[in-house]
């Protein structure tokens, strides 16, 4: 038996699923949630094998909340229209179903699923979610606080700093910790406002109040929060470049 | 292009040129210097009518050679060279005619620099004349031209604006549409009569047709029909038309797409129950339309200005009415406004 649970805003959407898993016993439907919040809950309480999961959602995306899942399981993506989202897919072999899909369509997605095991699956889903390629708003980022769901708008975030297979989010109240890599954020976060200033950092650049010269050739940012920043070489002709210095 | 003597004002004064300065010189001729009338007339036809064709040819040489630049030095050559030959051609004829008239060849003899100084300055008024009416028609048409692809790519543009219809609400109701089959047959038949009729409507309008605000409320609940079988009870509605404004125009399929990024912001905003609320006035000789939505200040950063997939109503109303202030948002504490306003 295989554990499934179904993420959609729309009852519709979520019944047609539910409809179309019927040919499938041994799937067994855990929870049907209407929104990332739900889905969240629900995917830490059951653990399930499958998600179906809608990328459109209230308050958060479907890909938004997958972030938070620190083992994600397979997914199955049910979407009506996402061009950017169906490229991202196909590049990291993960499955997804265009709305309206019919039923044997449908069984095709359970048959692939059945095939894989349980960590290529999560490899995959990982592997999708550290794309940067992947649709989604760049002026937020998604944390999770214990067991709470935190928005970040990007201007709150002072810098990030690389740790291990960790990104931390540092804001005025503290850090967050995120399971994405640094090159993930150097791309997604807005271009204008964020600077890679070294290997282990990204600054938010109207967070600097001054930059100072630190050992042989490098430098040093100073934040208004006093917190300092490693700059490399090439980072300091970046924040240059950015700052118009 | 137009030759200015297919004008027949242009035509006339030709003439009326033509028959003033041979009446003029007739009339020098013979009462200054006391030539006989005969010979005045026969001097004058054919200096005149020789100058006449000087003329016709000077319009007609522009007409396909036109210099690019106001090149004067090329005028004054052209009107020269023209100048000589004319004198070269009405001295020859004159002497032929008048060969046994002792006195007249003699005076013709000492008139010749003040003919050719004469026939110099009119030739160069026209061919200087005829230059700036071709300039003027090519101006004209050029302007013409531009106006012409100015028109065409605003059309083309509104068209494309009007037409942003979001596949994702088509597909999202077809899945639905798809769901319903199975779970409640009759209320999947109704709801592809819904989308049909909404799409039919947005098929058959023009881009800068107005319609009466009654008529695009009702084509606004059409698609509101069909966005509460996709969201059910999360989708709340509310319509408060004032008196005296269901007859007020607008241009076609504005609202929908105004209420259709409302429903999109505050759905996607919030969780639970989303209220959109459309409001209707008249406000002096403006239309205004308030469109509301629930939304959450501490995650959604509402940008200045527009935002929020407005711009291209934004673009719409400025294309149609020439004025960028048409369209407003409004944010306070957990309500984003959409206020637009129509010139009546």
């Amino acid at each position: 038996m295989a554990k499934v649970i179904i993420i959609d805003d729309e009852f519709l959407a979520r019944s047609m699923v539910k409809e179309y898993l019927k040919k499938h016993p041994q799937l067994e439907i855990m929870a049907e949630c209407s929104d990332g919040f739900e889905g969240l809950k629900a995917i830490q309480e059951h653990e399930p094998d499958l998600i179906f999961l809608d990328i459109q959602m209230p308050k958060i995306s479907g890909f938004e909340m997958l972030e938070l899942v620190e083992n994600p399981p397979a997914v199955i993506f049910a979407t009506a229209f996402d061009e950017y989202a169906i490229k991202a897919f196909e590049a990291h072999a993960i499955d997804y179903l265009l709305k309206p899909f019919d039923q044997e369509r449908f069984d095709k997605a359970i048959t692939k699923f059945m095939a894989q095991n349980r960590p290529a699956a999560t490899e995959s889903t990982k592997a999708l979610l550290n794309d940067a390629q992947l649709p989604g708003s760049n002026s937020r980022i998604v944390v999770k606080n214990g067991s709470k769901i935190k928005i970040i708008p990007v201007q709150e975030v002072l810098y990030l700093e690389a740790a291990d297979d960790f990104v931390k989010i540092f804001t005025k109240e503290g850090y967050y910790l995120k399971n994405k890599t640094m090159s993930f954020f150097e791309s997604f976060l807005p271009a204008d406002m964020f600077v890679r200033s070294h290997r282990s950092f990204i600054v938010n650049i109207q967070e600097i109040t001054r930059i100072d010269p630190y050992e042989k050739d490098g430098h040093v940012a100073i934040l208004k929060n006093g917190a300092k920043i490693n700059v490399s070489r090439n980072g300091y002709g970046k924040l240059k470049g950015v700052l118009g210095l | 292009m137009p030759s200015p003597l297919s004008t027949k004002r242009f035509l006339f004064y030709l003439i009326l040129g033509w028959i003033v300065l041979v009446i003029a010189q007739v009339l020098i001729f013979n009462r200054l210097f006391t030539f006989p009338l005969k010979i005045t007339i026969t001097d004058s036809l054919i200096s005149i009518t020789m100058l006449l064709l000087a003329s016709l040819l000077v319009l007609n040489i522009t007409k396909y050679y036109l210099p690019t630049s106001y090149q004067y030095a090329g005028i004054i050559a052209s009107s020269l060279v023209l100048s000589l030959l004319w004198l070269l051609i009405t001295n020859s004829f004159l002497k032929i005619i008048f060969d046994s008239q002792v006195a007249y060849l003699g005076f013709l003899h000492n008139s010749l620099v003040i003919r050719f100084t004469f026939a110099f300055l009119l030739l160069t008024i026209v061919t200087t004349a005829s230059i700036l009416w071709y300039n003027w028609q090519e101006r004209q048409k050029e302007s013409q031209r531009k106006s012409d692809v100015e028109a065409l790519s605003r059309e083309a543009e509104l068209f494309k604006l009007r037409q942003q219809l979001q596949p994702h609400f088509l597909f999202n109701s077809l899945n639905s549409i798809n769901a319903l089959i199975g779970l409640d047959p009759q209320q999947a038949r109704k709801m592809v009569q819904q989308l049909s009729d909404f799409l039919r409507g947005t098929l058959k309008k023009e881009e800068s047709q107005m319609v009466t605000l009654e008529e695009e409320i009702s084509y606004l609940n059409l698609y509101l029909e069909i966005e509460k079988v996709r969201f059910g009870n999360r989708l709340q509605t509310r319509i408060d038309i004032r008196e005296g404004c269901k007859l007020a125009l607008l241009p076609t399929l504005l609202l929908q797409p105004i209420v259709e990024n409302a429903i999109k912001f505050g759905l996607y905003d919030t969780t639970g129950q989303t209220l959109i609320t459309i409001s209707c006035h008249l406000d002096q000789h403006e239309l205004v339309i308030i469109v509301s939505n629930p939304y959450d200040p501490e995650t959604s950063v509402p940008k200045k200005g527009t935002g929020f997939g407005l711009s291209s109503i934004k673009r719409r109303l400025y294309l149609l009415f020439a004025r960028n202030d048409l369209l407003i948002t409004n944010a306070k504490d957990t309500i984003f406004e959409t206020i637009v306003k129509i010139p009546q």
